[in-house]
C-alpha cells in the first residue's frame, strides 16, 4: 500500500445522504476477477444523467469527495473502495461512514476523513461557488483545507498511522502468528471442522425451466 | 460489573490484546467465501506465496451469480461462468470445501452455514457478504467483511479488530398474527434509521423475541447490517440447541453436552451495562413495507405514501424526494393501493423453508393476480428438496408461480433474474436500494405473508385483505 500523508485535488460536492454501495458500484460490475478496471462502474446509474457531478467538466477530474452522512452503507463489496479509488479519489469526505466500507477504505489506501455535517455544508457552499476549486487534506495534521476554511477531521489512530506508513495488515498479525497457534491448542474440541464434509445424503436436484 | 454476550463472545476469541492503540486480534471459527468477493482475496495469497491457513475452517458455495434455471447447462453470462469458474478452481487449489451449482447443499451462503450445522452459539462467523449477521441468530458474532479482509482471514484465520458497542434492542410483547419477525426488524431499522447501528453489535432481547423459531431469528440477525450495525446477536436458548442437534456438523456425545454446557453460559449478565438500550412494543405492530430506496424509509401497510414536506429534517426531506422520484410515487397515496408487477419471495432473509411454508399457506387454492409474476427461490437447495418433499412447489405451481434453483437471484440482480426499468416488486429481501433489484427497478420489501397476498391482490397487501386468509395464520 502507498504511504499516505497529504493529498491536494479537485473536491467534488455529492449532496446526497446515504449513498449505498449499489449506487457507489452496482452488483453487475461485481462479476469481475480482478482487483482494478472498476472506473467505468463508479456511480453507473448516475453518470447516465448529464447533470450527474462527476459530468460536469469542472469536477470530472475531482479526487477528493464531500458526500452527505452514512456514505457507503449496504453491502461489503470492497469494489466500492476500488471503483473510487480506480477513478482517481483518495479521500471520502463525510459526517458518518457505514462501518465495513470505512474497514475497506483502510486497508486500500482510501482516506475517510470524518468531519461535522455543519463542515460538509460549508465544504459544498465552497465547492459549488467556485467548482474546480482544490482541497488538500493533510493526514498528517488531520486537517482539510479549501481555501480560506480550515477543518479538523475525525480518524482512529492506528488506521491514521497503519496509511501513513503503507503498512500490510497481514505482514503485521503473522508477526504474532506464535499467539495464533497457542490460541489453537486450546480450542474446544466440539467447535466444528468443514472437514472432513459432512452432508445429509446427496440428492438429486432438478433443474428448474422457463415458464412458456 | 457483568458482561454482554457480545463482550464474552469477544473475550473468548481473543488471540491477543491490542496494546498502544492497536486493533485486538481475535481468532475466527468459520469463513464462507462466494464466488464475488473472494477472488481478488485468493488472487493475493497466491502473489504472496501463502497458504490458507485453515482450510478444515473453510467452506464455500456459488450463490449470487448462479441462474436459477436450467443449471444443468453452462452458465450464459461469460463474466458470471469464468467468476463460478474461478472460485471452484480457487478452491481446488488452496483445499476448500465447495457446494457448487447442482449439489444438493449449494444455496446461499447465509442458509447453507446453519442447515449443514456449521454454525453454532458461541462461535466467530465471517463471510465476504454483510449479511453474515445472519448467523448472530445463533448467538454467534457473526459480521461481515470485504476482500482485504477475506485474504487476511484466508492467510492468518484472525481479523484485527477494534471491539464495537453494544445496543440492547429490547423486543417485548405479544406479536399480532400475520405480523412477523420481518416486521419486526423492518420497525426498528425505521426507528434507529440506516445509520444507528454503526459501531455497534446489537443485541435482540426480550419476550418476542424469545418466541421466534431459528428461521424467525435469522431473518431479524440477517437485516442488523441495514441499520449500519456491525452485528446482531440473540442468545442461544432451547431453541437454539433443538436447531442445531442432529444436524450433520452438530457435536455429537460427550462434545454436545461440553457444548451446550458452554453455550448456556452465553447470556448477557443481569447486571451487564449496554452502551445504548431499545424498546419496541411487538403487541403494537402490523406489516410493515418500505416506501423509498433505503431500508429505513418503511411504514406499517395501513399508512400512506409520506410527504417530504413533512420530514422537519433537511436531510431527510431531500432523501424522502429523491426516493419518491425514483419510486414513481405520490405523497398521500394508501400504501395498499399500489401495483406490484413481481413478488420475489426468496433471499437470505426469508429463503427459508419456514418462509415457503408460510407463504404457502396463504396462497393455497387462490389464484395469481393476471398481472403480477411471482418468483419463488428457495434459500438453497435443501430447502428446495425440502419443499418439494412437502408439495410446497406444487402449490406455488398451482397458483401461477414460477418455482426456481436456489442462489440470491433477484435480490440483487446478479444473475439474469433482474427488474425491468420502473417495474415494480414487492420483495422479502433486503435492500430496496434503487437499482438493486435491476436498473431501474422499484423495490418495497415485505415480509413472506406480505408478498403471498400481494401476489394474490395485486397490490401491496397483507393476509388481511384476502378472504378467509385468517385460518392460513400460524
Amino acid at each position: 500500500m502507498e504511504k499516505f500523508t497529504t493529498h491536494t485535488g479537485v473536491g467534488v460536492p455529492l449532496r446526497r445522504s446515504n449513498v449505498d454501495t449499489d449506487q457507489i458500484i452496482p452488483a453487475v460490475y461485481l462479476k469481475r476477477v480482478t482487483k482494478t478496471g472498476f472506473d467505468d462502474a463508479l456511480f453507473a446509474a448516475w453518470r447516465g444523467d448529464a447533470d450527474f457531478i462527476l459530468n460536469q467538466p469542472a469536477y470530472k477530474n475531482g479526487s477528493v469527495l464531500v458526500a452527505g452522512p452514512d456514505f457507503g452503507t449496504g453491502s461489503s463489496r470492497e469494489h466500492a473502495v476500488w471503483a473510487l479509488k480506480d477513478y482517481g479519489f483518495k479521500v471520502v469526505i463525510a459526517s458518518r461512514f457505514a462501518d465495513i466500507f470505512r474497514g475497506n477504505s483502510g486497508k486500500q489506501g482510501l482516506l475517510t476523513a470524518v468531519v461535522s455535517q455543519e463542515n460538509v455544508e460549508l465544504l459544498w457552499k465552497l465547492l459549488e461557488t467556485e467548482p474546480g476549486k482544490e482541497i488538500t487534506v493533510s493526514l498528517e495534521d488531520r486537517t482539510i483545507t479549501c481555501g480560506e476554511l480550515v477543518i479538523s477531521f475525525e480518524i482512529d489512530d492506528y488506521v491514521r498511522w497503519r496509511l501513513m506508513e503503507g503498512l500490510d495488515d497481514i505482514g503485521l498479525t503473522l508477526q504474532h502468528e506464535e499467539d495464533i497457534t497457542a490460541f489453537e491448542a486450546q480450542r474446544e474440541g466440539w467447535r466444528p471442522k468443514t472437514l472432513p464434509a459432512k452432508t445429509e445424503p446427496k440428492q438429486p436436484v432438478v433443474a428448474a425451466r422457463p415458464v412458456e | 460489573m457483568g458482561t454482554t454476550l457480545a463482550e464474552k463472545l469477544w473475550q473468548d476469541h481473543l488471540v491477543r490484546k491490542g496494546e498502544n492503540g492497536a486493533p485486538d486480534l481475535i481468532y475466527i471459527d468459520l469463513h464462507m467465501c462466494h464466488e464475488v468477493t473472494s477472488p481478488q482475496a485468493f488472487e493475493g495469497l497466491r502473489l504472496a506465496g501463502r497458504p490458507v491457513r485453515r482450510p478444515d475452517l473453510t467452506i464455500a458455495t456459488e450463490d449470487h451469480n448462479t441462474p436459477t434455471l436450467n443449471i444443468d447447462l453452462p452458465i450464459a453470462d461469460e463474466t458470471s461462468r469464468i467468476q463460478i469458474n474461478t472460485l471452484r478452481k480457487n478452491a481446488e487449489e488452496f483445499g476448500v470445501r465447495i457446494h457448487s451449482l447442482g449439489d444438493a447443499d449449494q444455496g446461499v451462503v447465509h442458509v447453507v452455514g446453519p442447515q449443514l450445522g456449521l454454525t453454532m452459539p458461541g462461535m466467530t462467523v465471517v463471510c465476504g457478504d454483510s449479511h453474515t449477521s445472519t448467523h448472530g441468530a445463533f448467538g454467534a458474532l457473526a459480521f461481515g467483511i470485504g476482500t482485504s479482509e477475506v485474504e487476511h482471514v484466508l492467510a492468518t484465520q484472525t481479523l484485527p479488530l477494534k471491539p464495537f458497542k453494544t445496543m440492547a434492542i429490547n423486543v417485548n410483547g405479544e406479536l399480532p398474527k400475520g405480523t412477523t419477525a420481518k416486521d419486526i426488524i423492518l420497525a426498528i431499522i425505521a426507528k434507529i434509521g440506516t445509520g444507528g447501528g454503526q459501531g455497534y453489535v446489537l443485541e435482540y432481547r426480550g419476550d418476542a423475541i424469545k418466541k421466534l423459531s431459528m428461521e424467525a431469528r435469522m431473518t431479524i440477525c440477517n437485516m442488523s447490517i441495514e441499520a449500519g450495525a456491525r452485528a446482531g446477536l440473540i442468545a442461544p436458548d432451547e431453541t437454539t440447541f433443538e436447531y442445531v442437534k442432529g444436524r450433520p456438523h452438530a457435536p455429537e456425545g460427550q462434545d454436545w453436552d461440553d457444548a451446550v454446557a458452554y453455550w448456556k453460559t452465553l447470556v448477557t449478565d443481569a447486571d451487564a451495562v449496554f452502551d445504548t438500550e431499545v424498546d419496541l412494543n411487538a403487541s403494537d405492530l402490523e406489516p410493515f413495507v418500505t416506501w423509498g430506496t433505503n431500508p429505513g424509509q418503511g411504514l406499517p401497510l395501513s399508512a400512506t405514501v409520506p410527504n417530504p414536506e413533512d420530514f422537519a429534517d433537511e436531510t431527510d426531506r431531500e432523501a424522502a424526494e429523491n426516493a419518491l422520484r425514483y419510486m414513481g410515487l405520490t405523497p398521500g397515496t394508501p400504501l395498499r393501493e399500489i401495483d406490484i408487477d413481481t413478488v420475489f419471495l426468496g433471499s437470505c432473509t426469508n429463503g427459508r423453508i419456514e418462509d415457503l411454508r408460510a407463504a404457502a399457506e396463504i396462497i393455497k387454492g387462490r389464484t395469481k393476480a393476471p398481472n403480477t409474476r411471482m418468483l419463488v427461490v428457495p434459500g438453497s437447495a435443501r430447502v428446495r428438496l425440502q419443499a418439494e418433499a412437502e408439495g410446497l412447489d406444487k402449490v406455488f405451481l398451482d397458483f401461477g408461480a414460477e418455482w426456481r434453483n436456489a442462489g440470491c437471484s433477484m435480490c440483487l440482480g446478479m444473475n439474469p433474474d433482474q427488474l425491468k426499468p420502473e417495474e415494480r416488486s414487492a420483495s422479502t429481501s433486503n435492500r430496496n436500494f434503487e437499482g438493486r433489484q435491476g436498473k431501474g427497478g422499484r423495490t418495497h420489501l415485505v415480509s413472506p405473508l406480505v408478498a403471498a397476498a400481494t401476489a394474490v391482490r395485486g397490490k401491496l397487501s397483507s393476509p388481511d385483505d384476502l378472504e378467509n386468509a385468517a385460518a392460513a395464520l400460524v
